[in-house]
C-alpha cells in the first residue's frame, strides 16, 4: 500500500474507479481519460472540502459524467448506444467489485508493444500521471503521452474488451502481466541514488501491483494454473528488493552480492519472500519465477557469503536451465558451478557454453571469465577480462565496478 | 534501451544538396518529416535536432591553463556531424530499422552511426 496520503488513497482508488466506469462503456480509452480527469478533480477538490464519504463512488460518477459530457461534444461519434447505462451511477459504483486483474489483462493485451504496456499499466492500474511515468522512465513526457495513446489505439483496433479471457488463454495472458511488471521491477529496481534522485519509485510500485495481482490470483480457481508463478514473481521481487540498501555504496558504486553487509538487508521483505516462494514451491505448478525466487531466497539466507549453500544454488540453475533455458541463466549456472566446486571447474565449464551466439562477446561473459580468472589467480589474464568487459557495458556504475576490480589487480 | 543515431553527412554529398532545386530539397526534406512524426507516434522519439554547417562550430579547450577558442570543425574530414535522434527503443535491431531510413543512408550520402547510451542506472548485484 502506499501509506494514508492522499495520494495513496487516490492511487488506490484508480483501478477501482476504472473498472467501474470501463465496464459500461466498449471504448476503454475514453473511460481511462475520464477516470484521469476524475483524480485530477479529486486532486484538487478533496484537500480543500474533505474526503467524500464513498470516494469511490465519487470518483465513478464524475468520470462517468465527463464520458457523458465527452460523447455530447463529440458530434462525431454519437455512439450513445456504447453507453449501456449512464444514469445509473451510484448503484454500480456502489457495488465492490475487484477489477484489478481485468484491467492488468486489458493493459497488457498482446496486440501492444512492450512499452505502452508498461506505459498504461502505470496509469491506468497504477494512477501514476504521465509527468510520473516519464520520470520514472527518463523520458519525455510527450514519448509516454504517446505510448499510452498508441496502446488505447491497439486495444480499439484489437477490439480487446474489458472481460476476462477464456480459461485456456488465461495463464497466457496471465503470463503477459508478469512480464510487464518485471519489467516495471527492473526499470525501477535499477534506480539509484545521485542522478536519479528525482525518479519515481517504480520497484514499490511493481511490488503493489503484484500484491493485487497475488490477492486476486489466490482467491480465483480461474487463475490456479499461473498462482504459484505469479506468488513466485512477487517473492522475487521482494527478495531482490530487500538487497536494496546494501547494493549501492555511500560514494554512488556498485556492491556485489558478496561484499554487501548483509545486516542492512531488508528482513521483513525476505521473510515475506521466503515464506511467499516456499508455499507456492510446495502447493502450486513450478515455474522459472519461484525458480529464481528460490535462488534469491539462499542466498537471502546466508548469514555471509561464504556461508552460502552454492550446490543448492546450482541445483536450482540446473532445474531453471530445464523450465526456462536462456544464455543469462547458462552463464549464472556457470557461476555456480566454480562456486560449488572451484574456478578452474567453472572456467571449463565456460569455455563449453561461451560460443553461444548471444554469449560469446557478452560483456556478462568476459565479466564471469574475470572473476573466475581473478579467483584462480591469473591475474595478468584476468585484468584484460575486466577490462574487456568494462568496454562492452552499457551501464555506467558497472563500468565503474569492472574498471575499480582491473585496478586492484594492477596496483 | 536510449540509443543516440549520428548522421555523418558526406560534405560533397551536403554541396550537391545545397544546389538542387528548391522541390528536390523539399522532396528529401520530407522524409525528415516523415520519420519524426512516425518515431513521435511510436513514442520512440526522446529528441531530434539538425546542426547548423560545422564551418559555425567553436572549438572550446584549454592551453597552457588558458581557455582557448577557435573558430570552425573540431577536425577536418570528409563527413561533419549534420544531426542527431535520441531514441528510446527496445532493441538495437529496431534501431538499425530506424537509422536505415535517414535519407543520407538511402541516398548514399553519408553513414549513420548508432551509439548506445550509457545508463546511469545501478544494475542488479
Amino acid at each position: 500500500m502506499v501509506g494514508d496520503s492522499l495520494e495513496g488513497l487516490l492511487r488506490e482508488l484508480a483501478p477501482q474507479a476504472l473498472g467501474a466506469v470501463a465496464r459500461r462503456t466498449t471504448d476503454f480509452g475514453a473511460a481511462e481519460d475520464a477516470v484521469q480527469e476524475a483524480l485530477l478533480a479529486a486532486a484538487t477538490q478533496w484537500p480543500r472540502e474533505g474526503i467524500p464519504g464513498n470516494p469511490r463512488g465519487w470518483l465513478v460518477t464524475v468520470a462517468s459524467r465527463r464520458l457523458v459530457e465527452q460523447w455530447r461534444r463529440d458530434s462525431a461519434r454519437r455512439s450513445r448506444e456504447h453507453l449501456a447505462h449512464p444514469d445509473e451511477d451510484h448503484r454500480a459504483a456502489g457495488a465492490e467489485q475487484d477489477d484489478s486483474l481485468e484491467l492488468l489483462l486489458l493493459c497488457c493485451h498482446p496486440a501492444l508493444t512492450p512499452p505502452s504496456q508498461v506505459a498504461l499499466t502505470l496509469r491506468a492500474v497504477g494512477g501514476l500521471t504521465t509527468a510520473e511515468i516519464a520520470r520514472g522512465l527518463l523520458v519525455p513526457e510527450a514519448t509516454v503521452a504517446q505510448r499510452i495513446s498508441r496502446a488505447k489505439a491497439a486495444i480499439r483496433r484489437a477490439g480487446a474488451r474489458f472481460v476476462l479471457p477464456v480459461a485456456t488463454d488465461l495463464p497466457g495472458r496471465v503470463e503477459a502481466v508478469a512480464a510487464v511488471l518485471y519489467l516495471v521491477f527492473t526499470e525501477g529496481h535499477a534506480a539509484s541514488s545521485g542522478t536519479a534522485v528525482t525518479r519515481v519509485d517504480l520497484t514499490a510500485e511493481a511490488i503493489r501491483l503484484t500484491r493485487m495481482l497475488v490477492a486476486r490470483a489466490t482467491h480465483a480457481s480461474a487463475l490456479e494454473p499461473v498462482r504459484g508463478e505469479v506468488q513466485g514473481l512477487l517473492a522475487l521481487m521482494l527478495l531482490t528488493g530487500a538487497r536494496r540498501p546494501a547494493r549501492v555504496a555511500p560514494d554512488g558504486s556498485l556492491v556485489p552480492l558478496d561484499r554487501q553487509d548483509r545486516t542492512t538487508w531488508d528482513r521483513g521483505l525476505i521473510d515475506e519472500g521466503i515464506a511467499l516462494v516456499t508455499g507456492a514451491l510446495a502447493r502450486e505448478r513450478l515455474g522459472p519465477y519461484q525458480l529464481q525466487a528460490a535462488i534469491a531466497a539462499v542466498h537471502a539466507e546466508a548469514a555471509t557469503a561464504a556461508d552460502t549453500d552454492w550446490p543448492q544454488v546450482l541445483a536450482l540453475y540446473d532445474l531453471l536451465l530445464t523450465t526456462a533455458p536462456g544464455p543469462m541463466v547458462t552463464l549464472s549456472r556457470v557461476v555456480a558451478v566454480a562456486m560449488a566446486h572451484d574456478p578452474a571447474t567453472g572456467l571449463l565449464e565456460l569455455d563449453l557454453v561461451a560460443d553461444d551466439p548471444v554469449l560469446v562477446d557478452h560483456h556478462r561473459t568476459h565479466a564471469v571469465r574475470a572473476h573466475l580468472l581473478e579467483r584462480s589467480g591469473d591475474l595478468t589474464a584476468a585484468v584484460v577480462e575486466y577490462l574487456t568487459a568494462s568496454r562492452g557495458t552499457r551501464s555506467e556504475p558497472e563500468r565503474r565496478y569492472l574498471e575499480a576490480r582491473a585496478a586492484a589487480l594492477i596496483g | 534501451m536510449k540509443y543516440l543515431i549520428l548522421i555523418h553527412q558526406n560534405r560533397a554529398a551536403r554541396a550537391e544538396f545545397a544546389a538542387m532545386p528548391q522541390e528536390v530539397q523539399a522532396a528529401g526534406l520530407q522524409a525528415y518529416v516523415e520519420l519524426n512524426s512516425d518515431l513521435a507516434a511510436a513514442g520512440e522519439l526522446v529528441s531530434a535536432e539538425a546542426l547548423a554547417d560545422d564551418s559555425t562550430s567553436t572549438v572550446v579547450s584549454l592551453r597552457s591553463g588558458a581557455l582557448v577558442t577557435s573558430d570552425g570543425p573540431f577536425a577536418e574530414s570528409k563527413e561533419m556531424l549534420a544531426g542527431y535522434y535520441l531514441v528510446d527503443v527496445t532493441s538495437r535491431e529496431r534501431a538499425v530499422e530506424i537509422a536505415a531510413r535517414i535519407p543520407e543512408v538511402a541516398a548514399g550520402a553519408g553513414d549513420v552511426e548508432i551509439r548506445p547510451v550509457m545508463d546511469y542506472s545501478t544494475p542488479d548485484a
